[in-house]
């Protein structure tokens, strides 16, 4: 009865390679560094392009970070998973499809259930195709790494960039309209007392004042991020 | 015809892609630190801008919009394939990018080698899609369209050289070692934003 045998003897002794946890520390490390030491906008100067118009105001940046964070992740995972397949002369078209498609399905779900933020977003969920984030970690990362941890990578970047998008979307809407998420933040008694909400923080140039602050906030605490570009 | 110099003006200075809307953020700060570079790409993206949206504008027109397969036959007159657009927009960009690039390596040997790197990088251009995205949105017909991809690649082009010849002024600057690079670029981009919105609200 084959029940009775002890298990080493019913599993073929192939010599099994040890198998890298889930969260073994080099995935962690993927996961990790875009948060700070190679976060996409500060440091690699990637998908600055549609970030800044929609940060505003708070809740279209998270809706857009969630948005680019989805799209990357699974780009990224299935590039990799083809890239064997990928003849190399139009891998730009392959990988442009593969994110348009993903874009598509974010941009029909958006429209489904959260249209006055879709409408907040217009064009910009579209442009998160050409998001310099989703062609780049395809081409430096997916192209040559195995599916998982091309996914985290994915995930990696998108919430890099999310909290940068948010950081600037915070700082915009509470001194430029006075409220975070849509509730009012500044006391009344100040606007009572002569205070102004700042009209320039509403203005496109805002975003770039801000990034541009961070940037020089985050390269002065880490000093290695000096001239990186 | 007034409206459509309007429109020109409109999308040069006032809605400029750049500086109104970040588009093609990326390029413009990767691609900006020598004049002549500069120029080149934004030649190249005017270029492209010209063919690709007009090109689009067709495909939406006649392929894509509620009721536009009427014209192959009439029981296809109530399909809408709006929500194809992002896909066949990019594929459209980036096969007549490859188009142009072999076109001309082919016949203008010259003007590739001072234009050809680029190329390639003016698929994923945000400003290149955004113009497209734009043109559905705000519902041009095919003049405006041609109008408006002009406008949008001379407005990158003018923010581009800009931005190079001050680039190349700052390398004599005393700036804060941290804040070099890529954090002085943002904060004179801001600046030249901040200039440029003294145009709004100016038409002919």
């Amino acid at each position: 009865m084959i029940a009775d045998r002890p298990i080493e003897q019913q599993t073929p002794t192939v010599p099994v390679k040890p198998k890298e946890g889930l969260f073994s520390k080099k995935n962690r490390q993927v996961l990790r560094d875009p948060l700070d030491d190679s976060n996409p906008i500060t440091v690699q100067i990637l998908g600055i392009c549609s970030a800044l118009a929609v940060t505003v105001q708070v809740k279209p940046a998270l809706i857009m970070a969630l948005g680019v964070t989805v799209v990357v992740a699974f780009s990224n995972l299935i590039i990799s998973l083809i890239r064997r397949s990928i003849p190399n002369r139009i891998r730009i078209i392959v990988q442009l499809i593969v994110a348009a498609m993903l874009v598509t399905i974010v941009d029909q779900l958006l429209k489904a259930y959260m249209f006055d933020v879709s409408k907040k977003l217009s064009v910009f969920v579209g442009l998160i195709i050409t998001n310099c984030i989703v062609m780049g970690r395809l081409e430096a990362f997916a192209l040559a790494q195995k599916p998982w941890p091309s996914f985290l990578d994915g995930i990696g970047n998108g919430v890099g960039y999310g909290i940068i998008l948010i950081t600037v979307a915070v700082f915009r809407e509470v001194l430029g309209s006075g409220t975070l998420l849509g509730y009012k933040v500044v006391p009344q008694w100040f606007y009572d007392h002569g205070y102004v909400n700042n009209g320039l923080m509403l203005l496109p140039p805002a975003a770039l004042f801000l990034i541009g602050l961070l940037i020089w906030w985050q390269r002065s605490r880490n000093r290695k991020l000096i001239n990186v570009s | 015809m007034e409206n459509l110099v309007n429109l020109l003006v409109k999308s040069i200075f006032v809605e400029n892609v750049i500086f109104a809307f970040f588009l093609g953020m990326c390029s413009f700060l990767a691609v900006s630190k020598k004049i002549k570079t500069a120029a080149g790409l934004g030649v190249a993206v005017i270029f492209v801008l010209i063919l690709t949206t007009p090109l689009n504008y067709l495909i939406l027109r006649y392929l894509l919009s509620e009721g536009a397969l009427g014209w192959v036959h009439p029981s296809l007159a109530t399909v809408d394939l709006t929500f194809l657009a992002f896909i066949l927009f990019i594929s459209t960009i980036a096969g007549a990018v490859q188009l142009v690039e072999m076109v001309v390596e082919k016949y203008a040997p010259s003007l590739y080698n001072s234009l050809g790197i680029f190329l390639p990088l003016i698929t994923v251009n945000c400003s290149i899609l955004g113009a497209a995205l734009f043109m559905q949105e705000r519902e041009y017909n095919f003049a405006e369209t041609a109008v408006f991809s002009l406008g949008a690649g001379t407005g990158f082009f003018l923010a581009i050289v800009l931005l190079a010849a001050i680039r190349e002024r700052l390398r004599y600057s005393h700036i804060p070692e941290p804040l070099q690079g890529l954090g002085i670029a943002m904060i004179i981009t801001a600046l030249m934003g901040l200039a440029f919105l003294s145009f709004s609200g100016f038409s002919l």
